[in-house]
């Protein structure tokens, strides 16, 4: 089993036990090769951050030459996390960064990452662009429609799809999206957003019955977007 | 005239003798402030560090080494932000002192490092109504001192007060870090606990190196 676990594992710190193991179940449930370990609550259970508990976990994720990123709620789970990392030896260091990122949202987004065997610095990234998803939405931005005669030496695809799935584009399908396109060789929107990223695909807010417009753009593009519009047609095993 | 590792044992001893003491002047001013556990934790996690000295059975060789056993102690013991603050100014100041004995220009580095370390880790600044507003006169008192030839137990006596003056400073100060800026300005007219209880650590200090003497 634990040679089957993506090469970068989470490690969820928070003031609470209950928040950190609550998320790091959501996580994993969306990126089941992601080991995602929480480390919430003080030594006795109740409120706050734990130095033994953060290292405890650190360990266990850094584990058979993992890497690790580090999420964290407020305050002193960011300084304790440090302060680990500071103690540590500085080989377990270098495998370590602690992301600037909202708790629950980057947890996904880079377990989601992490799941399609991302290097550190992709998962890290993927966590901390998780805030740019409390930005309004008339501020998100979509990625643009490529214009003019394709770059890209695959050139482009397009797919048109109707949403079957009677809870429309939630958190597992869209999970299941990124994990399913990671490796393809394309970049792949849907009606716009980044198909790589979890919370562009829910902050749509596709129900039953939508068109999805499924555009693509790389070697891969003819593939991928024939596999996306297939398992849109499946229904995410949902129907 | 130099500082060795029994001092900082006597330092740690008296540091945990005093915060004892302060607990319940820790808690009062945490509770006007912050959220009341700044006096208890450090309390808890200084005795967790005189319970590891005691039980350590060979003596240790550097000072650097029993600063490094407060560290990992306070880390672990000691919850909120103040264990990681504290940690990791003890874990600086350890790598300053890793030599049998400390010079004044030692000691100086040591305390240089302790500030370094709390500023890195809490990411604050002089004038935020922190740890830091004793720590940054205690360090420029230190150094004064030791430019003008001080033995390290003047060294420490300057630092003692430079960080008694820092603390009493920050009463009027308005946060904007750490718990106590959620308050706004209603933080002022309260000690920082942190100033508070850096300001009791480096009497400690100060106390242990003229006993020494």
């Amino acid at each position: 089993m634990t040679n089957e676990w993506a090469p970068v594992a989470l490690v969820l710190v928070s003031h609470s036990r209950e928040l950190a193991e609550g998320a790091a179940r959501v996580a994993g449930q969306m990126a089941p090769r992601v080991l995602v370990v929480p480390a919430g609550g003080d030594d006795d259970g109740g409120l706050g951050t734990s130095y033994g508990r953060v290292e405890a976990a650190l360990r266990e994720a850094t584990a058979d030459g993992r890497s690790a990123v580090v999420l964290t709620d407020l305050g002193s789970a960011v300084l304790t996390s440090e302060s680990v990392l500071e103690m540590a030896d500085d080989e377990l260091a270098t495998r370590v960064r602690v992301a600037d990122a909202p708790f629950v949202e980057g947890a996904v987004a880079a377990a989601v990452t992490a799941h399609g065997r991302a290097d550190l610095a992709a998962v890290l990234a993927s966590a901390q662009a998780a805030a740019a998803s409390f930005a309004p939405a008339s501020d998100a931005s979509p990625v643009a429609p490529p214009a003019g005669p394709p770059t890209s030496p695959g050139g482009d695809a397009r797919g048109d799809v109707v949403l079957r799935n009677p809870l429309g584009l939630h958190a597992r399908p869209a999970a299941l999206i990124v994990r399913m396109l990671a490796p393809f060789d394309a970049s792949v929107q849907v009606n716009g957003v980044n198909a790589a990223s979890v919370l562009d695909l829910m902050k749509l807010g596709a129900v039953q019955g939508d068109l999805l417009t499924v555009t693509a753009q790389g070697p891969q593009a003819s593939e991928a977007v024939a596999r996306l519009v297939s398992d849109v047609e499946a229904g995410f095993g949902e129907v | 005239m130099t500082l060795d590792a029994a001092w900082a044992v006597d330092w740690v001893r008296r540091s945990a003798a005093t915060v004892a003491e302060h607990r319940d002047e820790l808690v009062e001013l945490d509770r006007q402030i912050g959220d009341g556990d700044h006096g208890e934790n450090l309390n808890r996690g200084f005795a967790a560090v005189v319970a590891k000295l005691d039980a350590l059975e060979q003596p240790p060789a550097t000072p650097g080494d029993v600063l490094r056993l407060v560290a990992t102690t306070l880390m672990s013991t000691v919850g909120g932000a103040a264990g990681p603050l504290y940690g990791t100014a003890y874990l600086r100041a350890s790598k300053a002192g890793a030599t049998d004995a400390l010079g004044a220009a030692a000691v100086v580095a040591m305390l240089e490092s302790a500030l370094e370390g709390v500023v890195a880790r809490g990411k604050a600044s002089a004038g935020e109504k922190t740890m830091v507003d004793a720590w940054t006169p205690a360090v420029a008192a230190a150094v004064e001192a030791a430019d003008h030839g001080a033995p390290p137990s003047a060294v420490l006596a300057a630092a003692a007060l430079g960080a008694r003056d820092g603390a009493q400073a920050t009463v009027p100060l308005v946060a904007t870090k750490g718990r106590a800026s959620y308050l706004g300005a209603r933080s002022a007219g309260h000690m920082d606990p942190g100033a508070r209880s850096s300001q009791l650590l480096l009497e400690a200090a100060a106390e242990a190196a003229a006993d020494a003497d």
